[in-house]
């Protein structure tokens, strides 16, 4: 059997257990909603507005710069399994390669992109 | 073969004749007993969790030099048992404005990522769950879920605390996942091998002996990707009153609970297995399998401990303190410690054990130091900068 069904065994399990207990809660539970229980918490006084409302993402350049370094992840995890058996000249160029990524890092940082604006 | 020796097998040979007896099909009994064990071992999990309220109230109570549940049952023992019958029995409110489908997915993803992150885990030789060649792989995509759902926690309850809280989350996320990726990479290369069992199977040596830097760093980021203090900017309680959990009441908030309690022991068992040798001890895990999973809980409950030990010990920080401290220090110094581990591991190959270990070790610690020393020598100068050069002390006469 293939091994990524048990994984989806672990998935249907672990779907059904928190379900089955939020099911509990909803049938043990009171049911009694009125429109002031309702409404959202806002430090006591009436909510202004919707809560969705547009943001200033101010880790917009964090996160530019953490895809580079998840999709690099994928070429580097290759390149640590098989180390032992490619000796030194494979760790020479894992060096090259990362130091390109981290001059691409220092760059934004003396850009002052790494700053909490 | 015995009971003792592979219980997993016996009872599920046991399990799958007694099926084959009631007329059933090899493969739908073959699935039927994986499922059943699947089933049991998340309902022990479960177990677990309800004994991990009462030790994380206990362990909080002695930190703050209090002394905890003790009043139900003996040292307080049946006090999480009265919580959940609390939970259950609360009334469930939605509010008026929330996305409801996203609302209520989100506490049962934050469990269920936990929950999954067990399929990998090898609790003794012959208990592997599942032997998968990617287990580190899945350790980080499955850790992903869990924050996944606390964003969308965040952002489905309709409320500004939960929304700045689940916006917090992505900064989090965006940020201690990198040094987490690089530092699942040393036991990567001191192994050869992605395979959560292999990695213990090659530990003679603890990695944490040969990588100690390493294994602070995966805990460091660790307990980001928990969000637990000093990094539990999404929860937040003094300024964003509970933050992404705030709207949610009833068992649905116990699922958040549960899970964030469980995560983190959960971690504390990945630390063990990637550093500390897993259900390995001097040999005792060949004695029996009941032994090595006593050993490996030891271990992950110690490693619990420290995350419970850093979380009462240090306050939050900003969240533009935590993008610095990962952006300009966590990230190029996991980087260059993965370089310089390669480099040590490819020039010491051939030495002996002693003279790879205490060279790995020194080259762990001159590069921690060395990290150190440049964070301060720029701080210092950052803070000239920002107060004026020093001036020499008035001398008074």
């Amino acid at each position: 059997m293939n091994e990524w069904l048990y994984v989806a065994l672990f998935l249907i399990v672990g779907l059904i257990i928190p379900i089955g207990a939020i099911t509990a809660g909803f049938i043990f539970g009171p049911k009694k909603p009125n429109p002031i229980k309702e409404s959202t918490y806002e430090c006591g006084i009436e909510p202004v507005g919707e809560a969705w409302v547009q943001f200033k993402a101010q880790y917009y350049i964090f996160a530019l710069v953490f895809l580079v370094f998840d999709v690099e992840a994928v070429l580097l995890f290759p390149w640590a399994v098989k180390l032992g058996q490619l000796g030194l000249y494979v760790v020479i160029e894992g060096i090259i390669f990362v130091s390109i990524l981290i001059v691409g890092l220092v760059y934004t940082w003396r850009k002052g992109m790494l700053e909490w604006v | 073969m015995n009971f003792w020796n592979d219980p997993l097998k016996v009872a599920a040979d046991w399990l799958e004749g007694i099926f084959a007896g009631w007329g059933m099909d090899a493969v739908l009994a073959h699935v039927l007993v994986a499922f059943l064990g699947v089933f049991l071992l998340i309902i022990i999990l479960m177990v677990l969790d309800i004994f991990l309220v009462w030790v994380e109230r206990k362990v909080v109570a002695r930190f703050q030099d209090r002394l905890g549940p003790n009043r139900v049952g003996p040292f307080g023992l049946i006090q999480p048992f009265a919580d959940i019958i609390k939970l259950m029995i609360k009334e469930d409110t939605t509010p008026g404005g929330a996305d409801k489908v996203v609302y209520n997915l989100a506490p049962i993803l934050s469990m269920a990522s936990v929950l999954i992150l067990w399929a990998v885990v090898p609790l003794a030789p012959v208990m592997l769950g599942v032997d998968l060649n990617v287990g580190v792989l899945f350790l980080i995509a499955a850790g992903a879920i869990g924050t996944l759902s606390i964003i969308m926690a965040g952002w489905s309850s309709n409320n500004k605390f939960a929304t700045i809280g689940g916006f917090r989350q992505v900064a989090v996320m965006v940020s201690f996942e990198i040094p987490m990726l690089a530092m699942l990479m040393i036991p990567v290369i001191f192994s050869g091998s992605m395979n959560m069992n292999t990695i213990i199977e090659s530990q003679n040596v603890w990695y944490f002996l040969i990588s100690p830097l390493g294994a602070l760093i995966f805990l460091i980021a660790a307990i980001a990707e928990l969000g637990r203090a000093p990094f539990d900017l999404a929860e937040g309680e003094s300024e964003l009153v509970a933050g992404f959990n705030i709207e949610y009441s009833g068992m649905k908030f116990g699922m958040f609970f549960a899970g964030e309690l469980l995560h983190a022991f959960t971690f504390g068992g990945f630390w063990a297995i990637l550093f500390f040798g897993g259900y390995r001890f001097f040999g005792l895990e060949q004695v029996s399998p009941f032994l090595a999973v006593l050993i490996l809980v030891i271990k992950a409950m110690v490693g619990y401990w420290v995350i419970m030990w850093v979380r009462y010990t240090v306050m939050r920080i900003r969240i533009d303190q935590m993008l610095a401290f990962n952006w300009k220090f966590l990230t190029p110094l996991a980087f260059v410690l993965v370089l310089v581990t390669a480099l040590a591991d490819a020039l010491l190959a051939s030495a002996p054990t002693w003279l790879y270990v205490s060279g790995m070790f020194l080259a762990n610690v001159l590069t921690g130091w060395a990290a150190l020393e440049i964070a301060r020598s720029a701080t210092h100068k950052e803070r000239e900068q920002l107060e004026g050069a020093k001036q020499p002390a008035e001398v008074s006469h």
